[in-house]
């Protein structure tokens, strides 16, 4: 394990936001609190609609600040998120963090080549010449296994096939080396081919060159392949948080529970999967216990008061009242 | 089926080139290519060119002076020795008269759609972007100006400006102002939302940035074959402003102003009496036709 004395790359402490809408208020998120190391890998597993997305556009400050409600603290790289100013912010975003979307397709302006757009990133930040710009450009290409980097610079988005388009977007995210790796779904929009080699490659980047990534995903083999913690969501709230090895053994949230017994992984063949009953919940308007209560197996009188977070070992934290 | 050849070294290096060819032909390349497929947009572009060319060098292609009269050749036929268009009320050299007054519809038809374009581009822009308060001053203001018929508006403007060549143009800019500002909006408020937008503030890109590179260039294509499109009927409606009086002063030669003065000439000399008309009809087609034909040319999704 790595030294204590490193400090975190990123803390976030009862990050709550709110929509305010005209008709309803969205509790989107509900108090997430953790930290991340450098290095690391935490993936955010959950439904759609759990506010996974939510909570990562939040610790960048990414969401439209007029309908939004943010609170809590979060601190990135030993600054404060929260009490930036906006050009402060903007300097952050691209440098010491990173970000890449579910839809390639859409994540590029179509106006533009690629080399364009990643160029006049570097050039950006950094102040580089162009010509120094292009250089770095052709190697981070390279790096993310593009072949031929010095003809697809100048590819315009709409040329580039899907699983290319989204090399090409992390390589844009990490144009200027940034500590802190955010994906959002990025292999959603993939086919299953695709996926799987955008997953290795960003595993072998991210040990390459040691950045923290939080990565987003509703699929539990996803989550298995690239994550050492995990965090499972439901309702804006962190349900469980722990090693990858001791969620997948030893789940003690019964949402954890239902999640991996409804994937098709080493289940047999012509066996029913478990689903579990019932719809997420709606976020405008959450039961005032825990969120999973309404679905829950084994919920009692008790599930009515929100369940504090237990820590089971020092990694592995439960939200609820049976664990405790 | 045949089986392919397998293919030298030299061959495969003209294969490979020809590749590279094809992925980085350039946006203006495929958008050229596919004009000059498109026969109707190619003959249309070739009279807009033809109609631009005569009015901007008239002094040079014109034979006569388009002010000089002359009591014996009023409204001389097609074809008279001398006049080869005939000749108008006054006796002045039709052909003279109509290449110099393409100089003057053309510029009061073109400039109002400049300068509407870039005062309602930049409110739209600006309503779009911010959105919010913003957005509700400037687009209510412009729906007040939607209220009246545009004919209506560029007459009134004008009969309350009083005649003459600028307040005809103030007229007809202040009445294309609206519409481009509602498309220029329309559009920028569907570009914000898209992901490149988000990422391209994830990466770091400042609002201003954002503007200048990623919504300009988004936006700045549709809104600029909106107001091309807008081009024939700013010509028309300036051409009526003069037919009215509103426009241009009598001695000049300018198309709505010429169908204006021939009117009463209708019955003696109908060919001579219809030819402003036919120009401004033929300009005015030719450059909606000319934009259409660009609308479809410059679609990156096609």
């Amino acid at each position: 394990m790595a030294a204590p004395a490193v400090p975190p790359v990123l803390r976030a402490e009862d990050v709550t936001v709110r929509f305010t809408g005209r008709d309803a208020t969205v509790n989107a998120v509900n108090g997430v609190s953790f930290a991340l190391d450098p290095g690391e890998v935490l993936c955010i597993l959950g439904e759609s609609g759990s506010g996974k997305s939510v909570t990562l556009r939040a610790l960048m400050r990414l969401l439209p600040a007029r309908r939004t409600e943010l609170s809590g603290r979060i601190e990135l790289a030993g600054q404060d998120v929260m009490a930036m100013s906006h050009r402060a912010l903007a300097d952050l975003r691209g440098t010491e963090v990173g970000m890449i979307f579910q839809e390639p397709m859409v994540a590029f302006d179509p106006v533009y080549t690629v080399g364009r757009q990643i160029t006049e990133t570097i050039i950006r930040h950094e102040g580089t010449s162009r010509e120094e710009a292009r250089r770095r450009a052709i190697d981070l290409l390279d790096r993310v296994r593009i072949p031929s980097p010095e003809r697809r610079l100048r590819a315009y988005p709409h040329e580039l096939s899907g699983g290319m388009r989204q090399r090409a977007m992390i390589a844009l995210a990490l144009c200027c080396n940034p500590s802190l790796l955010l994906a959002d779904e990025p292999t959603t929009a993939l086919d299953a081919t695709v996926q799987i080699q955008i997953l290795l490659l960003l595993r072998e980047l991210q040990r390459e060159l040691g950045m923290a990534v939080i990565f987003v995903t509703h699929d539990v083999g996803v989550a298995v392949e690239i994550a050492d913690r995990i965090a499972v969501m439901y309702g804006g709230k962190f349900m469980e948080t722990g090693p990858v090895r001791e969620i997948m053994r030893n789940p003690r949230h019964p949402y954890t529970q239902g999640l991996l017994s409804s994937t098709v992984h080493g289940s047999l063949r012509g066996k029913t999967l478990e689903a579990i009953p019932g719809s997420p919940p709606d976020m405008t308007r959450l039961p005032p216990g825990c969120a999973f209560a309404p679905r829950c197996r084994f919920a009692e009188p008790g599930c009515e008061t929100p369940p504090a977070a237990t820590q089971l070992t020092p990694q592995h934290m439960v939200r609820c009242i049976r664990a405790a | 089926m045949t089986t392919a050849p397998a293919l030298d070294s030299k061959q495969q290096a003209a294969v490979d080139a020809a590749q590279v060819a094809v992925q980085s032909r350039g946006y203006w390349t495929t958008v050229g290519g596919r004009i000059r497929d498109d026969k109707v947009t190619m003959v249309c572009g070739l009279v807009v060119l033809l109609i631009v060319f005569s009015a901007v060098f008239a002094d040079l292609i014109a034979l006569a002076d388009p002010y000089k009269a002359s009591m014996l050749k009023r409204l001389a036929e097609i074809g008279a020795p001398g006049y080869p268009l005939g000749a108008d009320e006054m006796g002045r050299d039709m052909m003279t008269r109509l290449l110099y007054g393409g100089r003057l519809s053309l510029f009061m038809g073109i400039s109002p759609i400049v300068i509407a374009f870039v005062i309602g581009g930049t409110l739209g822009l600006v309503a779009g972007f911010l959105g919010g308060r913003v957005n509700m001053a400037i687009m209510r203001v412009m729906d007040v100006f939607y209220a009246f018929p545009s004919v209506l508006l560029a007459v009134a403007i004008s009969g309350a400006l009083g005649a003459g060549i600028g307040n005809a143009i103030v007229s007809l800019t202040l009445v294309f102002i609206p519409p481009i500002t509602r498309v220029t909006e329309s559009v920028t408020t569907q570009v914000r939302s898209l992901d490149y937008v988000e990422a391209a503030r994830a990466s770091g890109a400042r609002s201003l940035t954002i503007i200048r590179v990623h919504i300009l260039s988004n936006v700045l294509g549709p809104v600029f074959i909106y107001a091309t499109s807008l081009i024939s009927v700013s010509i028309i409606l300036a051409s009526g402003l003069s037919f009215l009086g509103l426009g241009t002063e009598p001695p000049e030669p300018e198309w709505g102003l010429m169908l204006n003065t021939l009117r009463q000439s209708i019955y003696v000399n109908p060919w001579v009496a219809a030819l402003p008309g036919v120009m401004i009809f033929f300009t005015s087609l030719s450059f909606n036709l000319l934009s259409d034909g660009l609308r479809s040319a410059m679609d990156v999704r096609l």
